[in-house]
């Protein structure tokens, strides 16, 4: 076990966990922010997705150990009123059926749009393609974040 | 209706408005309402503040039954959507009735009796203002939670009615309103639970915690059809974090306080299994198929007519097989519960379709009435059936039960893909006998399947249409565990069976819309034995996707078609595809929909879209095979699911008819495979007989 202090959402949190343990698994048993999602624990689903610095990062691959004084963002750090561009895009958009995916995707597109403010059709794909849905609201997911870049300056 | 004081202060009344003799409960009053509330019947609660609540009994798996419920109390209630809050009601067999997500069977069983929640207690508070007013009952009228008098220019909210109506008589036969009126059936209304989706908010089953509880993984057999030999923990219970290792069944339990933790120590286990019965491998199930497809006897499903004379006439016969693999649910959310056994009863937390069993399958093996089991149902990151069943609620039972602790039991990607429970793999024999006109006069179907009961669904079309039919089945008992998938058997049938006919629609010479219209219009005129669906029905979405695909005259496309009844709703489908660089592509599925009313357009569209997405899914891709026992696929990086780059435009059409509707959970799927099946066939001349397609001849270089 080892001591970590970690920034995440603009707090610092402190863990005592093994090294080795995924971020996915100290932010859900650890801090409480079950918000990011496990669906493969091989960054094959994108269920998990959290901002490191900034850059969408697959938290169920990502060890503890390696995170030092980087920056981390997850869904409750988002927005926790709902109110960033994508979120709002999600709602408007009416995306989720289960939902259960919806915080990885909408943590993918937030970090792609802000790299990529309008992304053409193609680009918006690419960027979302890690990311699995099975209740297959792709069609949706792909309209929301053309709103999101329409909301975003 | 009386008053009672409940133990947290509150001044509650509640009743079971189906049984209007039933006797008052008294309802606890939860911690954290504002004010207490009156609870009218199972389905709603107002508060004198205004707030008005309306629980939904049901699971909520994806398929959007926590907004439709409420939508179709708070219309004959006569609410503004806005002052309507939902809650998931948990499980109360007395209060509610099928507490079930499976079927697509919730909205059917429910409509009525959603309505008259609302519109009985819309008519209580009419009644109380009429009293206090001093006017005819028949003279007030409802607007937004609130009652009016135009002629004294009275008016009153529900809230501020409530206290009144409780102590009123429950009205009975109240009429419901004319469905011309509605104000918000057939609108657009987004998901209930989007803020809290899009916050992340923990409001599925793995996202439950309580304070103490312990985390619990479980090793299964790695094939089916072994058993344990011996277990070596001793490495494992020396790890950080681990509190226990529990042998039970035929798994291994390993319980600590963090997920990491158990996860490392299961790696640690050194378990020894041996042979308990057959191990089977894909290669055995080909051959297995074949023998049940050629043996001489068969459970006979149906027989009109004589066949084999039929088959003696024919000008022509067709004859093909069609051929599916088993496959896992794969919902994003894996298997997961929450179980506190304690000596004198046990609460239960996690996703279900099925609560009731849950409750009723616990209580069982703990010997406890089963009154002493509470079941609370949390969001489900999907189902697709696999949570009609109650294996991982045993686990989290019988781990708790011998741990005697509170426990989250947690499966893993990959204890999920091999964990069992998947749809049965099937293979069917078609014969058709045509005359020399093109008629079919015979019709044969045998389905063999492996753990699949009767893969054949015997009363659909064409049955009924030809005159001459018999439809049997055979069995194969594995001990690899299968269950109902999303749409069960039908998923795979309805393609087989669409493209079986699309085969002979060809070898006839006519139209494949064409024909089917024709054995339609046969099966009014001279239905051959019963017919289970509604012929008028299945030519308006036929003709609906016709015309909103421009049937035959698209140039540059090849089209699809297909159609099929299931869990009570019609669905015909267009697939469209272009070829490109000599490749086959898919581009358009183009759905019609008859569900009777659409209760909500944003959700009803995207259920239709989802099934679509996951026909083509699971057709083009899903693939789980074995190796002596073992599933050889077991995580995403090689089971491949359907990505947002592979999705064709979908286009969504319903039907309005005003019938009292059906549900959409499922019906929008079976179709998928054959209109896509067909379109391919129409763009390459290739018949596509096994899933996955992406494994087959014609699309071979398509990535």
């Amino acid at each position: 076990m080892a001591q970590y202090n970690l920034k995440i959402n603009g707090q610092t949190y402190k863990a005592d966990v093994e090294p080795d343990t995924p971020l996915l698994w100290v932010l859900r048993d650890s801090l409480g922010l079950v918000g990011t999602k496990y669906g493969c624990g091989i960054a094959q689903c994108g269920a998990c997705t959290v901002h490191v610095n900034g850059a969408a990062t697959r938290s169920c691959v990502l060890p503890v150990s390696a995170i030092g004084s980087s920056s981390v963002t997850t869904i409750e750090g988002l927005s926790a009123q709902g109110e960033h561009p994508v979120q709002q895009a999600w709602d408007e958009v009416d995306v989720p059926q289960c939902g259960y995916c919806q915080a990885g995707q909408i943590m993918t597109a937030a970090a792609f749009l802000k790299q990529n403010p309008k992304p053409s059709e193609a680009e918006i794909e690419a960027a979302m393609n890690g990311n699995i849905c099975r209740c297959g609201t792709y069609h949706r997911i792909r309209e929301a974040v053309k709103v999101a870049s329409t909301k975003t300056k | 209706m009386k008053l009672a004081a409940a133990a947290g202060g509150g001044l509650l009344v509640g009743f079971n408005w189906t049984d209007a003799k039933a006797k008052p409960a008294v309802l606890d009053a939860t911690a954290e309402a504002a004010a207490p509330s009156i609870e009218f019947n199972s389905y709603l609660s107002v508060s004198p503040e205004g707030k008005i609540t309306i629980f939904s009994p049901n699971p909520e798996v994806g398929q959007g039954i926590k907004t439709a419920f409420p939508i179709v109390v708070a219309e004959e209630l006569d609410v503004d959507w806005q002052q309507v809050h939902v809650a998931q009601a948990p499980l109360d067999t007395v209060k509610f009735q099928r507490q079930v997500a499976g079927g697509s069977g919730s909205i059917p069983h429910s409509w009525k009796r959603l309505r008259q929640a609302g519109a009985t207690t819309r008519q209580l508070f009419i009644n109380t203002a009429a009293k206090r007013w001093g006017v005819p009952a028949g003279e007030c009228t409802t607007d937004k939670g609130m009652v009016l008098h135009k002629g004294k220019n009275k008016k009153a909210t529900y809230a501020e009615l409530a206290a009144d109506a409780s102590k009123m008589p429950t009205p009975t036969d109240v009429p419901l309103k004319d469905p011309k009126d509605f104000k918000l059936i057939g609108t657009s209304i987004r998901n209930v639970d989007n803020k809290d989706i899009i916050t992340g908010k923990p409001l599925f089953g793995l996202d439950f915690h309580r304070d103490g509880m312990l985390y619990a993984v479980v090793q299964r057999p790695e094939a089916f059809g072994t058993k344990i030999k011996s277990v070596d923990a001793s490495k494992a219970r020396a790890m950080p974090g681990i509190v226990d290792v529990i042998t039970f069944d035929n798994n291994v339990a390993v319980l600590g306080k963090s997920t990491w933790q158990v996860l490392k120590a299961r790696k640690a286990l050194n378990i020894q299994y041996e042979k308990e019965s057959a191990l089977e491998s894909t290669s055995d199930h080909d051959r297995i198929f074949d023998e049940l497809l050629n043996a001489p006897d068969a459970t006979v499903r149906r027989k009109d007519g004589d066949v084999e004379a039929a088959f003696k006439s024919a000008a022509k016969v067709i004859k093909s097989e069609y051929q599916c693999p088993f496959l896992p649910h794969s919902p994003m959310e894996p298997m997961n519960f929450f179980a506190h056994v304690r000596p004198d009863g046990a609460e239960l937390i996690g996703p279900t379709q099925t609560p009731e069993r849950a409750r009723g399958d616990a209580a069982k093996f703990l010997n406890l009435p089963q009154d002493k089991v509470t079941v609370e149902m949390t969001r489900m990151g999907g189902g697709f059936g696999r949570r009609l069943a109650t294996d991982f609620v045993m686990e989290a039972v019988k781990v708790s039960a011998l741990a005697k602790a509170p426990v989250k039991l947690i499966w893993t990607r990959e204890d999920d893909m091999t964990g069992g429970d998947y749809r049965p793999a099937v293979k069917y024999r078609f014969e058709a006998a045509l005359d020399a006109k093109g008629n079919m006069i015979g019709y044969k179907l045998r389905g063999a399947g492996i753990n699949a009961g009767n893969p054949t669904r015997q009363d659909n079309f064409p049955a009924g249409a030809v005159d001459n039919l018999l439809i049997d089945s055979a069995e194969h008992k594995s001990p690899i565990t299968t269950g109902p998938w999303r749409a069960p058997i039908t998923n795979f049938l309805a393609y087989a069976e669409q493209s079986f006919l699309d085969e002979v629609a060809t070898a006839a010479g006519k139209d494949p819309i064409a024909f089917r219209l024709e054995l339609l219009d046969k099966a009014k005129k001279s239905p051959a034995g019963d017919i289970k669906y509604d012929i008028d029905r299945m030519r308006a979405v036929t003709e609906l996707a016709a015309e909103k695909s421009n049937w035959g005259k698209k140039s540059g496309v090849a089209q699809g078609f297909s159609l099929y009844f299931s869990h009570l709703s019609y669905v015909a489908q267009v697939g469209e595809v272009t070829m490109k660089q000599g490749k086959p592509e898919l581009t358009k599925v183009i759905a019609a929909v008859d569900c009777g009313i659409v209760i909500n357009q944003s959700g009803a569209r995207q259920q239709v879209m989802g099934g679509v997405v996951d026909g083509i899914g699971h057709a083009m891709y899903g693939k789980l095979t074995f190796d002596e026992g073992a599933p050889e696929q077991n995580n995403y990086n090689n089971y491949r699911m359907i990505r947002m780059s592979e999705i064709p435009e979908v286009e969504v059409h319903f039907v309005d008819n005003g019938i009292d509707p059906t549900g959409l959970g499922e019906p929008a799927l079976p179709p998928t495979g054959g209109a896509v099946a067909n379109a391919i066939f129409k763009a390459t001349g290739k018949r596509i007989y096994k899933q996955p397609f992406v494994e087959q001849d014609v699309l071979k270089g398509v990535s």
